[in-house]
């Protein structure tokens, strides 16, 4: 069993911290990689980017948005509740450059991933610009640790109600408009990487996004995870979770992780009616 | 041997075909013990059992079957345990008729004692009985062996050292442990408590079960010697789904067997919405493959409400892997064979999901290095069958996870882990390996075949060096 040590709610309640004992994972775990959680018995595998790991507390942190019945179940473990499984680290780390110019995006709970690579970045003596947004100001997370972790920080809402009214790719694209930028990294929605891929494309400056198919076992045995990138099939879970955003197929990727919209909301419907709801 | 048999094999019991075609019990139902005694008659106890040496375990059949059809069934299940720790599973999923009965001399000039059967029938008295007292551990040896897997091969060798008194440590990546076991063979072919029993036998014997470890990421083989393990068995799987590399490949709709028998078993889909995890529905689904996972996903698919299953496989029937009993389950369930047609692509509509795969016409050539006959493209045969579903059996290539967070370990062209077949030993000291890693795909049997002589030379080993 895997302790919750931790817990906080951001953006309303509706994303949420948790900080959970995991030693062995927290001992080999390094920026950029990932987790599979079960909550329960019955619970689904999901997979979720750390936040954090602390290999003296011996911890890992993830950082959810409550979207469906499996992370509405998440959301009611509180400090002293176990996740029934926690198994990792997977996936490959974040490979940082020292001393290049880059230009960290963030959106949504993406800011929660983005968060230890823009750190790790910085400590390698990157100039960092760091670009987060959220629809509103309630929905925006991590701004005094993303100040932080970057040179330089900029911040947008989509309705205005903090920071810029716009979009991360309008700050994004002045930036690059500036030149100098080595390298773009961009975590968040998907069609906000696709975007911020399309942009960056035009300047000709690589970028690095962070995937989040749909998996189970984590470890390339499902192939549930696959993605086109540069014509070519491969497994979010082994070869990823980071890669090229040029070749990065996104509108397959959108299709692909609506595959199971209806059931989740049967299954998220029925979760409600049996009043996991608190 | 001595004079002719004149009882006819007694047939075990099965749920109607239209009925189990939509549940997922287990279809065979198992011997009572009067058709158990009345099967052990047939039994010649052959002086020299060719069975036994068709039995990769090398079980002393006639030696258990002489204990059922004296009643002694007790007796009888002590007898196999003597050499095959998972009886239960054995008894169901092993091809008994390419092993021990294709090997048994009743069989040439009739049918062979029905031995899967009736070690099926032991294992499952003891288990509703609970009256049989598992093999005594030897003196503690102090050593320490990490097994990697729990699938059957790893359960052999778990099961085989802890009895030599040595401490066993056995890491699964899954959050359950059984393998293929219980990830990979449907309920109603292998119900999951089953293997839940024969695993927690292991753990009652000492053996220690340590779930959601991935080792090549959670940890490694080297950090293993480090934390103190004498010795490391790889038993981790072949676990790579192989795709055809075809157009539309990537739709929503398009799965590995891999993740839908998963999905299904491990995390028992077929209950959503009780459990969590989904699973797709079709209402044509067709299944690629012609072997015993294809026939599993077809019959899942069945079972899940599909309108019509198809097994589209590019021989004829007779080249089909498949066990022959699956293949009759399947036909007798209502399943569709589409023989001597390969899919060339896939159709979908604007959301991803499939509506068809273009297929070509086959006919079989000059044998191929499998020695099976080289299929081959009939020109202008292209058609389009619809469907909303495919699952993709086509085979499993070796995973590369764990291989390459162990850079010394000498693989062979395929990636697959080189190990000698009399021993299992690796290339690298102290690490043995065995089961799909090292053969590739294959059976149950033959990988805890390869456990038993793993478990063998690691004892050797630790007792007196490589």
């Amino acid at each position: 069993m895997f302790k919750i040590v931790k817990r906080e709610e951001m953006a309303s309640g509706t994303v949420v911290l948790n900080e959970i004992e995991a030693p062995r994972i927290a001992a080999k775990a390094r920026p950029g990689q990932f987790l599979i959680l079960k909550a329960n018995e019955n619970g689904e595998r999901i997979p979720l980017t750390m936040a954090e790991t602390d290999p003296e507390k011996r911890t890992v942190t993830v950082i959810y948005m409550v979207v469906g019945k499996s992370t509405e179940l998440f959301r009611r473990l509180q400090v002293g509740d176990a996740y029934q499984d926690v198994i990792g680290p997977l996936g490959q780390p974040t490979h940082i450059e020292p001393g290049k110019n880059v230009v960290c995006v963030g959106g949504g709970t993406g800011v929660a991933v983005l968060h230890p690579i823009a750190r790790g970045m910085k400590n390698a003596d990157c100039r960092v610009t760091s670009i987060i947004g959220a629809r509103n100001r309630d929905l925006l997370i991590l701004e005094d640790k993303m100040r932080l972790a970057s040179t330089d920080l900029h911040i947008c809402t989509d309705d205005g109600s903090y920071g810029r009214k716009g979009f991360v790719t309008e700050v994004l694209k002045e930036q690059l408009t500036r030149g100098g930028v080595d390298q773009v990294v961009a975590i968040g929605p998907v069609p906000m990487m696709k975007f911020v891929s399309l942009l960056t494309k035009d300047f000709g400056v690589p970028t690095m996004v962070s995937l989040n198919p749909i998996m189970i076992d984590g470890t390339g045995m499902c192939g549930g995870c696959r993605v086109t990138v540069g014509g070519e099939t491969k497994f979010g879970c082994v070869d990823g979770p980071e890669f090229d955003g040029h070749k990065v197929d996104f509108d397959e990727l959108i299709l692909r992780l609506q595959a199971y919209t209806e059931q989740e909301r049967l299954s998220h419907g029925r979760c409600k009616c049996e009043g996991v709801h608190s | 041997m001595t004079g002719t048999n004149k009882t006819p094999r007694q047939s075990m019991p099965e749920q109607n075909p239209q009925v189990r075609a939509r549940n997922f019990e287990e279809v065979p139902l198992g011997y009572t013990p009067e058709m158990a005694v009345a099967e052990a008659g047939r039994c010649l106890q052959c002086k020299n059992p060719t069975c036994v040496q068709g039995c990769p375990v090398n079980v002393d059949i006639p030696g258990f079957i002489k204990h059922i059809a004296a009643g002694r069934f007790d007796q009888a299940i002590g007898k196999i345990w003597e050499r095959n720790s998972l009886p239960a599973v054995c008894g169901r999923v092993c091809p008994q008729e390419i092993q021990c009965e294709g090997n048994c001399l009743l069989g040439r000039k009739g049918e062979p004692v029905a031995i899967g059967n009736l070690e099926r029938f032991a294992a499952d008295w003891e288990r509703a009985h609970h009256v049989c007292e598992l093999p005594s551990r030897e003196k503690a040896t102090g050593k320490k062996v990490a097994v990697v897997g729990s699938g059957p091969s790893s359960l052999t060798v778990a099961g085989d050292l802890v009895l030599k008194g040595h401490e066993v440590s056995l890491l699964e990546a899954f959050h359950k442990p059984g393998g293929v076991l219980v990830y990979g063979i449907p309920e109603f072919r292998l119900p999951k408590d089953i293997v839940a029993s024969e695993v927690s036998c292991l753990g009652a014997q000492g053996v220690s079960i340590e779930c959601d470890v991935v080792v090549g990421r959670t940890v490694t083989v080297e950090e293993l010697f480090e934390q103190g393990f004498d010795a490391v068995y790889l038993g981790v799987g072949a676990g790579l789904p192989k795709f055809m590399n075809i157009p539309g490949e990537n739709l929503v709709s398009v799965l590995s067997a891999n993740e839908y028998l998963t999905r299904a078993n491990l995390m028992k889909a077929y209950l959503f919405p009780e459990v969590d995890t989904p699973i797709p529905q079709g209402r044509h689904v067709v299944v690629l493959g012609g072997g015993n996972v294809a026939m599993d996903s077809a019959r899942t698919a069945m079972r899940l409400g599909a309108e019509k299953v198809s097994i589209v496989y590019r021989r004829s029937r007779a080249e089909m892997p498949a066990r022959g009993a699956e293949i009759h389950h399947a036909e007798e369930e209502g399943l569709n064979f589409e023989l001597l047609v390969n899919p060339v692509r896939y159709l979908g509509n604007e959301k991803g999901r499939l509506t068809g795969m273009e297929c070509v016409r086959m006919e079989l050539g000059e044998p191929d290095a499998s020695g099976r006959r080289r299929p081959v493209t009939v020109p202008g045969s292209e058609f389009i069958l619809e469907c909303d579903l495919a699952i993709v059996a086509i085979g499993s290539g070796a995973n590369p996870l764990l291989t390459r967070s162990t850079p010394d370990l000498p693989l062979n062209k395929w990636g697959y882990i080189t190990a000698n077949a009399e021993t299992g030993k690796t290339g690298k000291k102290a690490v043995w390996a065995g089961g799909d890693i090292v053969t590739g795909a294959a059976t149950v049997i033959l990988a805890m075949g390869a456990g038993r002589k793993a478990a063998d030379s690691i004892h050797e080993y630790l007792t007196w060096g490589w």
